[in-house]
């Protein structure tokens, strides 16, 4: 501030143009981007709401399909995919309740002990990204081969009569969990970390000095404090986990029993062509994501999404 | 109290571990002397690394992810920086719509932006190929440098902007001399990441590829049937490359910061 008190620039004596100037730049930022995102993201979904209601004229081909107003699609996929719509969502929750439990301590490990010592910090920050930067398919097709029947994990358990003989992990519910909770951690921990980072480490000191136990000052101090990391990490991992179609798919993690949504909105879309029916599925987790979504903007708003 | 001294930093340790398991997994077997299918481990080699091209259709698929991924982060991290500068310096009205709006696309699971893109496309009678794929990176990326850019814009100090105005530097001067080279750091950490979220997306991918392959959607096709080491190979060597650069960007920041503080 001090510099600008010496200023003699032209800044200040005419004010009127140069805000006027400056609402101008503000827009020439904005446009673009914005621009781009309405034709590339909000159209696109005003596309799934026409293509939803779509249906088949007489004799049609596969996948040909006029303007109509068939809201029989949404009560066809309800009925016909009901029980995938829940599996997705309690393997999302499970997933991310698994990621919650490893993420929380190892985000509180690398933000509050390793905190005195910068470079084993960062570096353990790296091995948390380390994910990102190799194929997302082909850790999970790591996954699949480690814990095949005669797979390094679950064959050795099974030699070392950890695990029954006649154990199956690959294509059963537990496998698509582990995995979606295996691909989602960094997601959940980068959040986390930003939170328990920026905690005050005397407020634990203080409840200590007033005898709180370990676990009241967690429960009075660090959890509150930290919560907003909580609800990020755990929208950023539930949504991505509850669309997921690679880890459910049967040359994956998963098998015909463990189909999620997004294996229904992918063969839907990909595979049978009937586009409006993969249309008003992507709409229905759409609107269950969007229920979540305001509930946190509700509750916290706009500020801190970003 | 003890106990916990120690529990804490074992837990956190063998996370850390859980979280390399594939990607050793992965890097190893691309040294399997394997074949066709790549399960069982045969014996070390160096010829997957050597002829990496052997295996059908897997460097096309890698040069098209190069050329998606090259494509979609520089148009990406342009507008996404201009945008987090006008969120960070100037005040103006709908703030609060295009923060949702720039959230939503991070928020919006990717078979639905997948799906919703090839309808549109579908609807607009627009072939489905590389173009389309590029169009699509572009959209989920911008966000994410947003985010990154973000950050950097708010730690500049703004004074020295002002110290530049009022040395008679011309706007664009002030842009190429003082703002710019402050923002770098984070626009390079944001085209990193703009880079890596495209060149390893898969769900969106695959809805609007049409016939073109890219690495990961060459991956899940193969699933099939047996992927081949050639697969591992590049994304191991691509998985070393963006480790180094990581390193390298952040081994560069504690550089210049510790210079920073000597001259101060």
């Amino acid at each position: 501030m001090s510099l600008t008190a010496f200023s003699h620039g032209p800044s200040g004596v005419s004010a009127e143009p140069a805000a006027q100037k400056k609402s101008r730049i503000v827009w020439f930022l904005l446009l673009p981007g914005l621009v781009y995102l309405v034709l590339f993201f909000i159209t696109p979904l005003i596309s799934l709401v026409i293509t939803a209601l779509k249906e088949a004229p007489p004799g049609a081909f596969i996948g040909e399909y006029v303007t109509a107003l068939r809201w029989e699609n949404y009560s066809e996929v309800l009925s016909l995919y009901g029980e995938h719509s829940i599996r997705s969502f309690v393997y999302a929750a499970a997933a991310t309740l698994i990621a919650l439990a490893i993420g929380y301590p190892l985000a509180y490990f690398i933000g509050v002990r390793l905190r005195p010592y910068p470079l084993w910090q960062s570096l353990a920050l790296v091995l948390v990204i380390a994910p990102f930067f190799i194929s997302f398919l082909l850790r999970t097709v790591a996954w699949k081969q480690l814990l095949a029947d005669e797979g390094f994990i679950v064959g050795t358990m099974k030699a070392w009569s950890i695990l029954p003989p006649d154990t199956h992990i690959t294509g059963t519910a537990v496998s698509v969990i582990f995995g979606l909770a295996y691909n989602f951690i960094p997601f959940m921990t980068l959040p986390l970390y930003s939170s328990i980072e920026r905690l005050d480490l005397r407020l634990l000191e203080a409840s200590n000095d007033l005898y709180a136990g370990a676990f009241t000052s967690f429960r009075k101090i660090t959890l509150p404090l930290t919560m907003p990391g909580i609800i990020s990490g755990t929208l950023l991992t539930f949504i991505p986990a509850a669309g997921d179609y690679v880890n459910a798919s049967a040359n994956f993690l998963g098998s015909t029993s463990t189909t999620m949504i997004g294996n229904v909105i992918e063969s839907n879309f990909l595979v049978l062509q009937n586009y409006p029916h993969a249309a008003s599925m992507s709409l229905i987790l759409m609107s269950a994501i969007l229920v979540l979504v305001s509930a946190y903007v509700f509750k916290s708003g706009t500020d801190d999404l970003l | 109290m003890k106990l916990g001294k120690y529990l804490l930093p074992l837990y956190g340790i063998l996370a850390l571990i859980y979280l390399m398991v594939p990607i050793v997994y992965t890097i190893a077997f691309s040294f399997n002397d394997s074949n066709r299918t790549n399960i069982i481990w045969n014996g070390f080699t160096l010829n997957n690394w050597l002829n990496v091209c052997d295996a059908q259709g897997v460097c096309e698929a890698f040069g098209n992810s190069i050329v998606i991924a090259i494509a979609s982060t520089v148009f990406a991290t342009v507008l996404g920086t201009a945008i987090s500068i006008a969120l960070v310096r100037y005040k103006f009205k709908g703030r609060a719509a295009t923060t949702l709006l720039l959230f939503m696309p991070m928020a919006t699971p990717e078979v639905v932006l997948g799906a919703g893109l090839a309808a549109q496309f579908l609807n607009a009678g627009v072939p489905k190929g590389m173009l389309t794929v590029i169009l699509a990176h572009i959209m989920f990326s911008i966000s994410f440098v947003v985010v990154t850019v973000r950050a950097r814009v708010a730690g500049i100090d703004p004074r020295l902007e002002e110290a530049g105005r009022d040395l008679y530097a011309k706007p664009s001067q002030v842009w190429w001399k003082i703002t710019f080279p402050l923002l770098m750091p984070g626009i390079v950490s944001a085209a990193l990441l703009a880079f890596a979220l495209s060149f390893d997306d898969f769900i969106i991918t695959n809805f609007n590829r049409g016939p073109v392959n890219t690495l990961p959607s060459f991956i899940y096709t193969a699933a099939a049937r047996g992927i081949p080491a050639e697969a591992n190979v590049l994304a191991s060597a691509v998985f070393i490359l963006a480790i180094l650069a990581v390193v390298i960007t952040q081994v560069g920041g504690e550089i210049n910061r510790r210079r920073l503080k000597a001259s101060a």
